[in-house]
């Protein structure tokens, strides 16, 4: 028996930190990165007597992922609180939801290579407040509570993932559709978009689900894989070996690339829920509701484009990163909906390539998208040659200055004016009588000759099209 | 007679008028509390120079005749679990010894704002979890009317500094009866208001869903107009009501005629002193001859109230107090081991015996097994308390009537030992505030022995206006004899 006699079954939990300003019960900064326990009041510290204020752009934000993903969303909810100890838990208590949460069912969207798209379906959405931090030191430890009740939503994914592959890509959609809603920025690394993996395996063909782990602790998409690859390998080798897969928390060390135990079934703790006295259950009325504008997830986008006449290659660039896709969609509506292949060249071209040489920021863009539909124009117009073009536009993504006065600082402007072209024809017809009645006799690719001519005196900047015309004017 | 006997509805006039001045009736209750709080250990601690520039503030206005409110300079005691910025605040508990608030509760903001000069903090049980003061970690308060007997609790020191005429008027909070029982054990007026109609924060939780927080003094006018300043919706507090605050003190005097009070069969049952049933009765009697119709109701679940309370009020309990843990402020006991070892050791130093009963009672009430057996058969009693009193309002009830406690006060150290009959002194109280209800407290008489004998009134939601209404009657047409405790008439 091997790896591929047994197939794995996981479940991923996302904890997604919600970008609101404040935090879910008081007005605190959520900015991350602050000096330690300048962002709290007496209600993120716990303190005696203070009481849970909900701040309801948090609301919104839940309702906006239950949209989007077509779950059931409650018109009450109740907010409950998980005790335990902890120091990075002023209250000694989470306030969370338990058995009532604010969204049930749906599903995440996960686009397959092949162009489709698979649905993840969900167990549940809920929201819920975020711990601090515990700091260990040399001399000690320490907390920092910036990061006590920062909103999270949790996002419980059902198991119905069979291989760390299929984890992954599940959780790079999930993450990609956060950032288009616009609702988490998808940081792993500074932790405001966590996962827990459940991973259990079973033997192909079985109904029967298996003992179930919880992997905590993976930051990385690489580590997602490995920890539950490692972690499926551990579990076999358990299993045929005759031993039994112990239900248990571990953790996964990214170090040493393996997973291991936190603390099992016996030593989990009893969190003893039960309703948050301090708080109303949250009513969601229709109208509220209705208010929430939900913008189109990556694979809707995906599909516009496509539709649009995108290649699929251009319009999967795009959508993998929300910035482009939305530069892209603000070109088309400044170039009109005929530009938006050569939008999707720029964008994809030109921009990706500054973007990942790191000289073009597109959370704070210099340009405005207006400005390189002007360059389209000003090529589209004749002012422009290709090359120009494209020197310009690079100058526009780099500055943010108006492409007609880049055109005229570097003296790109393409000379198209027949009346001034029509003197430089003459002069080159002048001086070339052998090759004009070459050409005359019938050696007509002279043209390209007689254009070069014209194309050097002008030091490049002549429209060869109107030189093309203008020479075939004077010679046929 | 100084004014600072006067009770705080009389003192409000006084002050109106230019009788009294804030700073003359604020240093007589500092003397008369200098002078005897040794005795009665009313208050934890005084704010006198703070007091002090407060009812100089005042005295200004009043003498412009511009007062901030119909209290402007009346002294206000806090019962020490509202947290005051800076001003120490240990709800009676070693684990907050030594903690001072950064912020003020929104009751003692608006104390401030309504011109009241607050002048300290009142001794009382640990967390509000007791009913006689005794289980305070700073040592017991006494009854002006008995030095050897409890004032009630938990909020004693509160019902106690207005007994004793150190202050015309108090905060304290009920959550089993913690301001009615003590109210009734020394004679004065005591209210619960209704659940939502006083904002809880900066309020030290006990039981979130049944906290409340409420007023003392003499008189039920004092009551009136301390409760028409402290009120109202707080966006800190989203228990807290929308409804607007009546002006109480305007009804105050508007006859009870035509109002129907119920007599719930239940709560003149076993164990009622004979004492306390032939005071309420009378007093019953005097809301009768002013025009109210008597009639006999029952609360069939009533009597599962205190078996229902120790597990919802313990299990909310468990919860707000597991941030005393030593990690940010208060009480840290001394270790070098492990963090579980800091948390044992400063709760188990930091907590009273009673404290820890209560974690271990709610801790278990919620554990995974046991929580539909204990916490949502509890809820579902509760469910059933509250529609007794719907169904007896709905029948035409305006407010049902009983004995505010099963008897007067009782010796220091008389039930200490036994919790369960510690824990029926609030066998009439309980089920109020597990229905949410507002209920008062108003003296009815005294035994022979000369101890206080109070009345309770318990209304429709939110219908404090008419519980007062009520009391104020009852106070008229029983115009018991002014009476001070022997403390003060021996000195």
């Amino acid at each position: 028996m091997s790896v591929h006699d047994w197939e794995p079954v996981i479940g991923l939990e996302v904890h997604a930190q919600l970008l609101t300003r404040s935090k879910i019960f008081c007005s605190c900064s959520t900015a991350f990165g602050a000096p330690p326990n300048t962002q709290v009041c007496p209600v993120c510290l716990g303190l005696p007597g203070a009481l849970p204020a909900l701040n309801r752009g948090v609301v919104d934000m839940a309702i906006k992922a239950g949209k989007a993903f077509g779950c059931r969303i409650a018109e009450r909810s109740v907010w409950a609180r998980k005790n335990y100890f902890y120091p990075d838990l002023p209250k000694g208590f989470q306030i969370s939801q338990y058995e009532l949460p604010i969204c049930k069912g749906g599903a995440v969207p996960v686009p397959q290579p092949d162009g489709g798209v698979r649905k993840v379906a969900l167990t549940r959405i809920h929201l819920e407040e975020d711990a601090g931090k515990n700091v260990h030191g040399s001399t000690g430890s320490q907390v920092d509570l910036n990061r006590s009740g920062v909103p999270l939503v949790e996002i419980v994914g059902e198991p119905e993932l069979r291989s760390a592959e299929e984890a992954s890509e599940y959780l790079k959609a999930l993450r990609l559709a956060l950032i288009y809603l616009g609702i988490n920025d998808g940081n792993l690394e500074e932790g405001s978009f966590r996962c827990d993996a459940n991973v259990s395996v079973r033997r192909k063909g079985s109904e029967k689900l298996g003992t179930r782990v919880e992997l905590k602790n993976i930051n990385s998409f690489r580590f997602v894989r490995q920890a539950i690859e490692h972690e499926i390998e551990r579990q076999v080798a358990a299993i045929e070996r005759g031993e039994k897969v112990v239900q248990e928390t571990r953790l996964f060390d990214n170090e040493k690339g393996e997973t291991r135990p936190m603390r099992t079934k016996e030593e989990a703790n009893d969190y003893r829920y039960f309703p948050e006295p301090d708080l109303p259950p949250l009513v969601v009325s229709p109208e509220w509701l209705g208010k929430v504008q939900v913008p189109k997830l990556p694979h809707e986008r995906m599909a516009e484009l496509v539709a649009a006449g995108l290649p699929a290659t251009d319009a999967r660039t795009l959508t993998a990163d929300p910035k482009l896709v939305e530069l892209h969609a603000r070109i088309v509506e400044a170039a009109g909906p005929e530009a938006g292949r050569r939008a999707a060249n720029v964008v994809t071209g030109e921009v990706a390539r500054l973007v990942n040489e790191g000289g073009l920021d597109l959370s704070a863009p210099k340009f405005q998208p207006a400005q390189i539909a002007e360059v389209f124009r000003l090529q589209d117009k004749g002012t422009l040659s290709s090359t120009a073009a494209k020197d310009v536009l690079a100058e526009v993504l780099r500055t943010g200055k108006a492409p007609a006065q880049i055109v005229q600082e570097k003296g790109l402007a393409q000379v198209s004016d027949e009346s001034a072209l029509e003197t430089v024809v003459d002069g080159v017809i002048a001086r070339s009588p052998t090759e004009v009645e070459k050409y005359k006799a019938g050696k007509k690719n002279l043209l390209g000759f007689f254009v070069g001519q014209a194309m050097k005196e002008l030091k490049g900047k002549g429209n060869p099209g109107v030189l093309n015309a203008l020479f075939k004017k004077r010679l046929d | 007679m100084n004014s600072s006997l006067l009770p705080l509805g009389e003192l409000a006039r006084a002050l109106e008028r230019g009788e009294a001045r804030p700073s003359a009736v604020l240093e007589e209750c500092l003397s008369r509390t200098a002078r005897l709080d040794g005795k009665v250990h009313a208050f934890l601690r005084l704010t006198e120079d703070q007091a002090r520039a407060a009812a100089k503030a005042a005295d200004d206005r009043r003498a412009r005749k511009a007062p901030l409110s119909p209290i402007d300079g009346v002294p206000v005691g806090l019962k020490d679990l509202f947290c005051q910025e800076g001003v120490e605040t240990t709800a009676g508990s070693r684990i907050l010894k030594g903690y001072h608030p950064p912020y003020d509760a929104t009751v003692v903001r608006k104390l401030r704002e309504a011109g009241a000069v607050l002048v300290g903090k009142t001794n009382m049980d640990e967390f509000a979890m007791g009913s006689s003061t005794e289980n305070s970690a700073y040592g017991p308060t006494r009854n002006p009317w008995d030095l050897e007997r409890t004032p009630g609790g938990s909020s004693g020191g509160s019902a106690a500094a207005v007994a004793a005429r150190f202050v015309p008027g108090t905060l304290g909070t009920d959550t089993g009866g913690s301001i009615r029982q003590p109210a009734a054990l020394v004679g004065c007026v005591g209210m619960k208001p209704t659940y939502g109609r006083v904002s809880r924060y900066g309020v030290v939780a006990f039981a979130s869903s049944l906290d409340q927080v409420g007023p003392f003094a003499q008189d039920v006018r004092g009551v009136a107009l301390l409760l028409r300043t402290i009120a109202g919706r707080d966006p800190n507090d989203q228990t807290s009501s929308l409804r607007p605050v009546p002006d109480y003190d305007a009804e105050l005097e508007k006859s009870v005629r035509g109002l129907t009070i119920g007599v719930p069969k239940e709560y003149f049952g076993e164990g009622l002193d004979p004492a306390v049933e032939k005071s309420v009765r009378a007093g019953i009697a005097a809301l009768e001859r002013e025009g109210c119709t008597v009639r006999p109701i029952s609360l069939p679940n009533s009597p599962h109230a205190i078996a229902t309370y120790y597990l919802v009020a313990t299990a909310e309990a468990s919860s707000n107090l597991a941030r005393y843990d030593g990690i940010r402020y208060g009480y840290r006991a001394q270790t070098g081991g492990s963090l579980l070892e800091l948390y044992e050791k400063t709760r188990a130093a930091g907590f009273g015996a009673e404290v820890k009963r209560r974690i271990l009672l709610g801790t278990y009430a919620l554990s995974a097994g046991y929580y539909d057996a204990y916490y949502l058969r509890a809820q579902k009693i509760r469910t059933l308390i509250r529609r007794d009193f719907d169904q007896a309002f709905a029948a035409g009830v305006d407010a049902v009537v009983s004995p505010t406690s099963p008897w007067a006060a009782f010796r220091l150290g008389e039930k200490v030992d036994d919790p369960l009959a510690m824990y029926l002194n609030d066998i009439y109280t309980v089920p109020v505030n597990l229905a949410g209800l507002p209920g008062i407290s108003v003296p009815s008489g005294f035994t022979q022995a000369g101890l206080p004998i109070g009345m309770q009134l318990v209304g429709r939601p939110f219908e404090e206006g008419t519980l007062l209404r009520l009391a104020r009657a009852a106070e008229r047409a029983l115009a018991l004899p002014h009476r001070l405790p022997p403390l003060l008439e021996r000195s």
